[in-house]
């Protein structure tokens, strides 16, 4: 069902106008396809005619091989009026040799039949219309049955190889010219011939080159719309994994308010990465490793973590400590401030990495904390000051808690967040 | 505060079961006017209503809230904007604030901070979450390679950086005049000269911030 295929994906295609003709309608379907003015069109035909009518041959040859442009709602039916283009094609040819080689008759039969040839790839190789067209083609050349059985198929690598056959023809017809002018060693035609073979290749490279792109365009739509597939395809597993089961899982726990919000509040925040967020290791990155400390202890204790990181950069020992003190700190607020959110705030400047974290809590006093409690001492004081950076603790009963972590750097090591 | 002193809001969002559950949470606080969720529907409705507030979400199918923000400043500019977006995305806070929304939250907030958020918005004052405060001093982090086009306009002040560090750390307005010792009005003016020069600030700088944004 070629038809069908053909009409589904709509590419630009070149038609012969039926608006704004003057002969047939070529010059300005070529205008409207290259998207150039009518009258540049024109009068490249014009100019081309110079070159041994070329431009004549040029235009029957289009004439020939372009549909018109469909109208819709009206019925296609054949018309008769195309087989006209033909006889201009075997006119134009007639006058080339004429032109060309009306000196020296030995050759014209032999390169009239190379012109032939190469008049038969090009029009090969043009053959990627509506299967119309080449049932148009098979009538109209009826002296080519098996050319015609050739044209009807669809197949996709029939198509190429009929390229390559059509490439071929028009290599072994222009390399037959220059090969027939050669021996007869007379400059003026030999340099003829060149040019002519030079002109023919132009001829046949603007008939290729819109088939060409086409494939061209073909395929990179259908990768286009692999790539799309795939994305759905991921898109759907995660929603299927995730969201699913925990909107299940909220309706079987709809009564344990806590539970519930845990759940909504993980599953936000994994679509949320999904989503906006690239992925970027915790075990590489500063920021990464940060929030993914915020989300266990989100999803551990049941609060909320407003993490917000200004910057970024490569993770390492140092930093992976500083991650770990901030833990701590978060794992402390959630345990003690008796409250729903915390804020983490952090920092990478050239100098120094600053973490904040802050709960408008319960708070406490430091110096009532006991020797041998070593949450705020050993996880938060100690380990900031073993690793170069030292850490600050400001709370105040009723009026809650913030840790303060700062970590010096050498200048080198940083890099901004957009840098990554 | 007596009835017909009252802030008239409206709501523009495309969900109308979001729109319903605002107007419930609200209605307490605010006069829900108007509500739209297209475009189209809320230029028209929020000139023919002229509320004090509008509820603008973000994502919406034609063209969101950013064309509804350009199609009404120039006409209504006494209009104050807040954007109330399920996104937390940079572009998306970014992109609103300098089309000219005073303010963005998100859609997780409790019903008492909206209420808060759109009084502060209608005074004319700008609402800043600790996020948006990371964003912009992600913006406006010191980049000594990029050239500055009008530096009084694109650079923040260090006075206004601690404030958006402070912002982002989570402190209340008077938490930060505490903290400064400045008073809560001065705090007030600094943020929004921030959102001022956000808005103004050289366009390219901030468009290559988001685009390099989206790369990372």
């Amino acid at each position: 069902m070629g038809v069908t295929i053909d009409t589904a994906r709509q590419p630009r295609r070149l038609y012969r106008a039926r608006d704004h003709r003057v002969v047939a309608g070529v010059a300005s379907g070529l205008a409207r396809h290259l998207r150039v003015s009518p009258l540049a069109v024109r009068a490249a035909f014009v100019i081309l005619l110079g070159f041994n009518g070329l431009g004549l041959m040029l235009y029957a040859g289009f004439w020939a091989v372009l549909p018109y442009e469909r109208v819709t709602g009206e019925p296609r039916r054949r018309d008769v009026s195309q087989l006209v283009p033909f006889i201009a094609i075997g006119l134009g040819l007639i006058l080339l040799q004429v032109l060309v080689l009306g000196r020296n008759s030995s050759v014209t039969g032999t390169a009239g039949w190379l012109v032939a040839v190469v008049a038969v790839g090009a029009g090969i190789i043009w053959h990627e219309s509506t299967p119309e067209r080449r049932r148009q083609w098979t009538e109209a050349l009826p002296r080519f049955p098996w050319l015609g059985t050739f044209l009807e198929e669809t197949d996709r690598r029939l198509f190429l190889f009929r390229f390559i056959g059509g490439g071929l023809l028009v290599a072994v017809g222009v390399i037959g010219m220059v090969a027939v002018y050669v021996p007869a060693e007379n400059n003026e035609a030999v340099v003829n011939g060149v040019l002519f073979a030079l002109l023919g290749l132009l001829g046949v490279g603007v008939v290729a080159a819109p088939v060409l792109w086409r494939t061209v365009s073909q395929l990179r739509a259908e990768r286009e719309g692999r790539i799309r597939e795939t994305e759905r395809a991921e898109l759907a597993a995660m929603v299927h994994d995730q969201v699913l089961h925990t909107l299940a899982l909220i309706q079987r726990n709809a009564d344990d308010v806590k539970a519930v919000q845990r759940l909504a509040r993980g599953q936000e925040r994994s679509l949320r990465n999904w989503l906006y967020k690239p992925t970027g290791s915790p075990t590489e990155r500063f920021a990464a490793a940060l929030e993914e400390a915020a989300a266990e202890v989100e999803d551990t204790y049941a609060i909320a973590v407003e993490v917000v990181v200004v910057g970024d950069r490569e993770n390492d020992e140092r930093v992976a400590a500083l991650v770990m003190a901030a833990r701590e700190a978060l794992v402390n607020a959630a345990r003690h401030a008796g409250v729903g959110t915390v804020s983490l705030y952090a920092e990478v400047e050239p100098e120094q990495l600053s973490v904040f974290v802050r709960d408008r809590g319960a708070g406490f006093d430091m110096d009532a904390v006991e020797d041998h409690r070593h949450g705020v001492r050993g996880s938060i004081l100690g380990r900031m000051s073993r690793h170069g950076g030292h850490a600050e603790i400001r709370s105040e009963i009723g009026d809650g808690t913030e840790v303060r972590l700062f970590l010096p750097m050498e200048r080198d090591a940083v890099t901004s967040g957009r840098e990554r | 505060m007596t009835d017909n002193a009252r802030l008239r809001v409206f709501l523009v969002d495309d969900h109308a079961m979001f729109r319903a559950g605002v107007r419930a949470e609200l209605g307490a606080h605010v006069d829900v006017v108007g509500e739209a969720s297209t475009v189209a529907e809320a230029v028209s409705r929020i000139a023919a209503a002229t509320p004090d507030v509008v509820l603008l979400d973000v994502h919406m199918p034609d063209g969101g809230g950013r064309a509804v923000l350009e199609a009404m400043r120039k006409s209504h500019p006494q209009v104050r904007f807040l954007a109330l977006s399920v996104s937390d995305a940079a572009e998306d806070v970014i992109g609103l604030i300098r089309a000219g929304a005073r303010g963005y939250v998100t859609k997780t907030i409790s019903p008492d901070e909206l209420a808060a958020a759109i009084k502060r918005v209608a005074e004319g004052d700008a609402v800043f979450s600790p996020r948006l405060a990371g964003f912009v001093l992600d913006a406006f982090a010191a980049r000594p390679d990029a050239p500055v086009a009008d530096p009084e306009l694109d650079q923040l002040t260090n006075r206004e950086r601690e404030v958006l560090r402070l912002l982002a750390r989570g402190y209340a307005y008077k938490e930060i005049a505490k903290e400064l010792f400045i008073s809560i009005k001065t705090v007030e003016t600094h943020v929004s000269n921030v959102l001022r020069k956000l808005q103004m600030s050289n366009r390219y700088e901030l468009s290559r911030w988001a685009a390099d944004r989206r790369l990372v």
